[in-house]
């Protein structure tokens, strides 16, 4: 008789241990899928088409290397000043004679890229703004273990700063280099494009400030913009195409040794 | 933050050839080799542990509750050192309540709680639960105490009670096989499926990441079995270490055939990013890949455990082999995980260039803590043997 009593006391243990480790793994599963029910969210979809879809050109044949683009980032979102986080910077390329290339970018380009090499060395040399690239399919918004790091309805890819972890693994996952470890808020910080500007009809700082219009900013849905015209009177390409990442920012004039 | 701007100013003036200006400080320093070698230890010792259980090895049999024990003292630890290297440390519950389905690092949380719950404890429960019940009539003060609690009031001592037992270990050992590898090979894919790091980025990442973690555990708990016998001074027993060792000679041959394809596969394809990573293993890593990890780590351990599997010479020389064999392939192993995530930050993803990594002595990311999630677990082991001794218990399952 007792036997049996305890025996069924151990199921009883088991199924409440397990109706607890089970519910919370349950409820874990599906708070994700929450925001699934909510109407707004269905309204925001329907809204979508009607929102820009932001996007960048880059003509390279324009950039002088100024790095003004760099220096109005920093100063517009407050980016640590100390030469190791960027949020955009200008990248100087020299194409050796004897076919090897040398890549500068001293403090990312800020206070204008003087040329290292000799005159008589240089078979070509040209400057590479670089920036978040804001892909479609973006590796970091993939590998971000709690969704702090998102794709905004209008294309931008953001970082939640009262969410972000701070595990690095987006740095890791992003192949372009774009993000960093912001060592004052101590969440993985990035381009926004300035969000805080676009979205009140304004340019991104460092298309403000450029003096030769080497970035060109607009709607990619927008057929009358600047920039789709851009893309279409331009042969443009990406950076790391292979990676499949379908980046919304598009070079013209775009050499193979760019990496 | 000076010191670490002044860190990072020292590895500017370092850097070789060109990296993208973000790229100067490494984002995952010691804590990150910490935590796939702490997780390979648990998966290799619970791989160890059901050798015996499942595949019926009998002889492994002094090892069980050993290996056992082995594997929850790290698994204990393993997401400390994860947990101290975030920048918002206190934000690390979000992984589990919103995980992103998409991201290979947020199902972490409960590949780790559905092995510290449901197999390890549950196994290590049920093989020990008869032992508790009597254990808790003889002993006095904390351990009573404590043997009277942990059998959740389940006290039957009876024979059909005990086969009960027997027959849910068991069962909770089959799912935990494939568990482990679940945990083990998880953490290679987390590195594996990193498109944008060339080293990282390769579909063998979780298999050598399995086989490395068995070879680490394995060794573990061959060492601390000699340890542990010498410490209680009772004889070791010698069928079953040399056949722990067979065990770590074949699973070693697996795992080094493993490295060696991924790394032909690399020579021979010579993809865009072979010109760097050639730089990499010939240059920064010549130390840490070639001579400790595959020389120290590998090849002298191969060897030595090969020969005995011919020829094998008196039990004291194999004793000693065996400690010193198990010894190299821990610091080989470690070495692996360095390679594999130090290594891989050390180039550019513009692959144009090199920074440089200088691991500190102070601070949470440093030697010194390094060093205390390494004592830790062995001291919650040490703990644990002295609470429930598997050398006591009474035999449960045949």
């Amino acid at each position: 008789m007792g036997t049996e009593r305890k025996v069924n006391n151990r199921r009883k243990f088991f199924q409440t241990s397990a109706a607890l480790v089970g519910g919370t793994l349950l409820y874990a599963i599906i708070k994700p899928f929450e925001a699934l029910a909510q109407p707004k969210e269905e309204e925001l979809k329907t809204d979508k088409a009607n929102l820009p879809l932001w996007g960048m050109g880059v003509d390279l044949e324009k950039c002088i290397g100024c790095g003004k683009c760099a220096e109005a980032c920093k100063i517009e979102n407050k980016v640590p000043k100390e030469p190791f986080y960027f949020r955009t910077w200008v990248e100087q390329y020299t194409v050796k004679n004897d076919g090897t290339v040398k890549i500068e970018s001293p403090n990312g380009g800020i206070g204008g890229l003087k040329q290292s090499v000799p005159d008589e060395e240089i078979f070509k040399s040209f400057m590479v703004p670089k920036l978040c690239n804001h892909c479609t399919k973006a590796p970091c918004v993939q590998a971000c273990p709690v969704g702090a790091t998102f794709i905004s309805p209008d294309g931008v890819v953001l970082v939640d700063e009262t969410y972000c972890i701070g595990c690095s693994y987006c740095i890791q996952a992003c192949p372009y280099g774009a993000r960093f470890m912001n060592p004052i808020t101590k969440v993985a910080d990035k381009c926004t494009f300035c969000y805080h500007r676009i979205n009140e009809g304004l340019q991104p700082a460092c298309v403000e400030v450029c003096p030769t219009n080497a970035r060109i900013f607009g709607d990619l849905r927008d057929k009358e913009s600047d920039l789709v015209n851009f893309l279409q009177v331009n042969p443009t390409q990406v950076l790391k195409p292979h990676l499949n990442t379908h980046s919304r920012v598009f070079y013209n004039g775009l050499s193979s040794e760019v990496k | 933050m000076e010191e670490h701007y002044k860190h990072l100013y020292e590895a500017l003036s370092q850097v070789d050839g060109y990296i993208y200006p973000n790229e100067i400080d490494l984002h995952w320093g010691l804590m990150i080799v910490l935590y796939p070698y702490i997780t390979g230890l648990v998966a290799g010792a619970f791989i160890l542990a059901s050798l015996e259980r499942v595949f019926n090895v009998k002889v492994l049999k002094p090892t069980y509750g050993l290996a056992l024990l082995t594997a929850l003292s790290f698994l204990l630890v393993a997401t400390l050192p994860l947990v101290s290297h975030l920048q918002h440390p206190l934000r690390a519950y979000e992984i589990l309540m919103t995980p992103n389905p998409t991201s290979a690092m947020a199902i972490f949380g409960f590949v780790y709680l559905w092995y510290l719950m449901v197999v390890l404890l549950l196994e290590i429960w049920f093989d020990y639960r008869l032992d508790f019940v009597l254990w808790s009539k003889k002993s006095t003060g904390f351990k009573k105490y404590f043997y009277k609690i942990i059998t959740l009031g389940i006290n039957d001592t009876d024979e059909k009670s005990a086969k009960l037992d027997d027959k849910l270990g068991y069962f909770i050992t089959l799912i935990g096989i494939p568990s482990a590898f679940l945990l083990h090979g998880y953490v290679g894919f987390i590195f594996g499926s990193i498109k944008a790091n060339p080293w990282w980025s390769t579909v063998l990442m979780p298999v050598i990441f399995l086989f490395s973690a068995m070879v680490s555990g394995i060794a573990l708990v061959m060492v601390i079995y000699m340890v542990v016998s010498w410490i209680r001074k009772v004889e070791i027993d010698m069928p079953c270490l040399d056949t722990i060792a067979k065990y770590l000679f074949y699973i070693l041959i697996i795992d080094f055939t493993l490295e060696s394809l991924d790394q032909i596969h690399r020579i021979y394809e010579a993809e865009e990013s072979f010109d760097i990573i050639k730089v990499l293993v010939s240059g920064k890593l010549n130390i840490t890949l070639l001579i400790m990890q595959v020389m120290l780590g590998t090849i002298i351990p191969l060897v030595v455990i090969g020969i005995f599997q011919v020829y094998k010479p008196a039990e004291k020389i194999r004793k000693f082999s065996y400690f010193f064999v198990g010894i190299l392939v821990l610091i080989g192993i470690f070495f692996m995980r360095w390679n594999v995530v130090i290594g891989g930050q050390l180039f550019s993803k513009s692959l144009s260039g090199f920074t440089s990594f200088k691991a500190v002595y102070s601070g949470l990311e440093g030697y010194v803590m390094a060093a205390v999630w390494l004592i830790v677990p062995l001291l919650i082991l040490t703990f644990l043997l002295w609470l429930m001794p598997p050398w006591k218990k009474v035999v449960t399952h045949e």
